[in-house]
């Protein structure tokens, strides 16, 4: 954290705040290494791996076949026999070619042995919409993740975000899935050298506000803050929480800010009809009801596959202004 | 890479001989007893037993130390006994007791023991071969001696799994070996009708690793070819594709079966009278290895065990409703 303290305000962009999570936990857990499709000589399709298999080599910086149920069974028979395995997804959408050995070998070995294997394995993936990569390259799944008993799930929205959890991941000794945001690659903020850690299972209070509390989940954070302005010019104040975890989901933080505010909207970007938001609403009616003034309600995405026009895709997606017609709506205004 | 045939050259000491009755005979019993027991609504749940194959979990297992990985089948007990498993808690698994080897969490298709090696019973068909790949990685990454085995059938192997993990090991040449147990049949359907080929170690060329047949109705054709291919694998020669021709005697699940017209009663006799551990027998006598009053000794003290296995079992408690959730997640820091 010293270098840190040297060079106050140094901002980064949320792919290299990706591949200095990466890089940190390399240089950190002799144990840990990476694998996944074009990783090494290329440096993932994203370019977060630049650098790595110069830094080190082969033996822990591993190109891939395409093979994705190959990779992750990899993921899952290292991390129980000892290593510390980072797994690349590269788009999340390939989690339907390995969904064997993510849903009934990972996320359940170490109920099914009674406790006695224990999967200390990452997986970065990338979700989301926004590039007219269409159909097979945009979704967000992080419900079908989520649903898992065993996994861990979180959406780093923002780059220190990114590099925290990638480095809190890493040392959980539980599968966890980085779902990262191919949309926020460029993002630019302010991120620290070094290592530290964001906890996994806490959300963040990102703007404060009393009328309203808006739950998102990855980029939308970014539209749901962005709807905050817009908001002030009619009057409300939204208090935006960023979920950052899926599973465990913090509805601790969530009720707090319903006991204040007394209403809820939940944004992500994924399909409303069984997204992660029924889920959260019903949390919050179970949690809260008594507090409510208004009933819990939703924007995401339509029941639709991600289009590929952008004509399409800009409508598909969640934006500041469908949010800040829904909190209208849920105010009654 | 052309296939070959295993052919013995060399008979293995009398110590050897011995080690390799004991564990065919330990299998069958413990099988035939969790027939028994299953039968008589001790077990609840599928059972699918592994009464035929005996000689190839045995002659294979003969060259693994606890520390070598094996990642099993639907068809797991014999591995694990083989592997070194105690009939006690194997029982009390079967039976959902709380003294089981996963506590009454895993039950028949999902038995392990990570102390020993065994990196479980997996209840999805192909599940195991790319977790043995991920466990060799791990041998290979820590620079140890250790090999991986990943048992898997003739079903099985058309599982695109199968093939991704196959590959992955030839390419990173990694101490693993893949025995194909080729019972002929995949659960209910003959080879003849879910496979285009005769010997799964075909394909062992497309992997690029060698592929080797063996009569797996003998435990010294197994023995010798599994210590070739481990021996190899270990040495850091990568992996072998080793396919033993073998029969289970009963139904892929249960002891009476289903009553489906799948095999003819004189094919099952025909098989029968090629008995692993029959012939083993004679082929000790002549040998001069053992007696028959020593072949009777063993079977004896076997019995004796199962017998205390079993009241053991039955004797242990179920689980508390306060442990259902435990080990869904690990908790350690």
């Amino acid at each position: 954290m010293s270098e840190a303290e040297n060079k106050p305000g140094r901002e980064l962009p949320y792919v290299m705040a990706i591949n200095e999570g990466i890089r940190e936990v390399l240089r950190e857990q002799k144990d840990a290494f990476i694998a996944g499709e074009d990783v090494a000589i290329a440096g993932s399709v994203y370019g977060y791996c630049t650098g790595l298999l110069e830094e080190f080599g082969e033996d822990r910086v591993v190109d891939t076949p395409i093979s994705e149920k190959g990779i992750m069974g990899l993921g899952v028979g290292a991390s129980a026999t000892g290593c510390r395995p980072i797994i690349d997804l590269m788009f999340m959408d390939f989690v339907g070619e390995c969904m064997d050995e993510i849903a009934n070998q990972m996320a359940k070995m170490r109920f099914m042995f009674g406790g006695k294997a224990t999967l200390p394995v990452t997986v970065l993936t990338m979700g989301g919409a926004g590039g007219s990569l269409a159909a097979q390259h945009s979704q967000s799944l992080e419900a079908w993740l989520a649903h898992l008993p065993g996994m861990k799930v979180v959406m780093p929205s923002d780059a220190y975000d990114a590099k925290g959890m990638i480095i809190s991941a890493t040392r959980d000794n539980n599968p966890v899935f980085v779902v990262l945001n191919k949309a926020s690659l460029a993002m630019t903020m302010e991120v620290p050298e070094g290592s530290y850690e964001v906890p996994l299972g806490e959300a963040c209070v990102r703007t404060q506000g009393k009328d309203l509390t808006i739950v998102a989940f990855g980029r939308m954070v970014h539209e749901a803050i962005a709807s905050v302005e817009k908001l002030k010019e009619i009057g409300i104040e939204a208090e935006v929480i960023d979920a950052r975890s899926v599973q465990p989901f913090d509805t601790e933080t969530v009720v707090n800010s319903i006991k204040k505010t007394h209403r809820a909207l939940v944004v992500h970007e994924a399909v409303k009809f069984g997204g992660i938001g029924g889920e959260i609403s019903a949390q919050i009616q179970e949690e809260a009801f008594d507090y409510l003034d208004a009933p819990v309600m939703r924007v995401a995405a339509p029941f639709s596959p991600v289009p590929f026009s952008p004509a399409l895709e800009q409508i598909y997606i969640p934006n500041a202004d469908s949010i800040v017609a829904k909190v209208k709506e849920t105010l009654a205004l | 890479m052309a296939k070959k045939k295993n052919v013995k050259t060399s008979v293995p000491s009398p110590k050897v001989l011995q080690e390799l009755h004991r564990k065919m005979v330990r299998i069958r019993r413990f099988e035939e007893s969790a027939g028994k027991m299953m039968e008589d609504g001790k077990i609840p749940g599928a059972l699918h037993l592994y009464v035929g194959q005996e000689a190839v979990a045995s002659g294979v297992m003969q060259h693994l130390s606890n520390k070598d990985w094996i990642t099993s089948t639907h068809r797991g007990h014999g591995h694990l006994v083989a592997k070194g498993g105690e009939f006690k808690p194997m029982f009390a698994e079967l039976f959902g007791r709380s003294t089981g080897y996963c506590r009454g969490k895993g039950g028949s298709m999902h038995i392990s023991n990570m102390d020993l090696g065994m990196l479980g019973a997996n209840g999805i068909v192909g599940g195991g071969p790319p977790i043995a790949m991920g466990a060799a990685f791990s041998n290979k990454f820590k620079k140890n001696k250790n090999v991986s085995v990943a048992f898997f059938g003739d079903g099985a192997s058309n599982e695109g799994s199968v093939h991704e993990a196959a590959n992955m090991a030839a390419l990173y040449k990694l101490p693993c070996v893949f025995v194909c147990e080729n019972n002929g049949y995949g659960e209910y359907t003959p080879q003849s009708r879910h496979q285009a080929i005769v010997d799964v170690a075909d394909r062992a060329s497309g992997y690029g690793m060698p592929g080797v047949i063996c009569d797996g109705m003998d435990v010294m054709a197994v023995y010798e070819a599994a210590g070739e291919a481990i021996e190899r694998a270990r040495k850091g020669g990568g992996p072998t594709l080793l396919e033993c021709k073998t029969y289970r005697y009963y139904d892929h699940v249960g002891v009476r079966g289903m009553g489906l017209n799948y095999r003819t009663d004189e094919e099952v006799e025909e098989w029968k009278n090629k008995d692993a551990i029959e012939a083993f027998e004679k082929r000790l006598v002549q040998l001069g290895v053992m007696t028959k009053k020593k072949i009777e000794n063993v079977h004896n003290a076997i019995n004796k065990d199962i017998e205390e296995a079993i009241a053991f079992a039955n004797d242990s408690p179920y689980p508390l409703p306060e442990e259902l959730l435990d080990n869904v997640y690990n908790e350690e820091t």
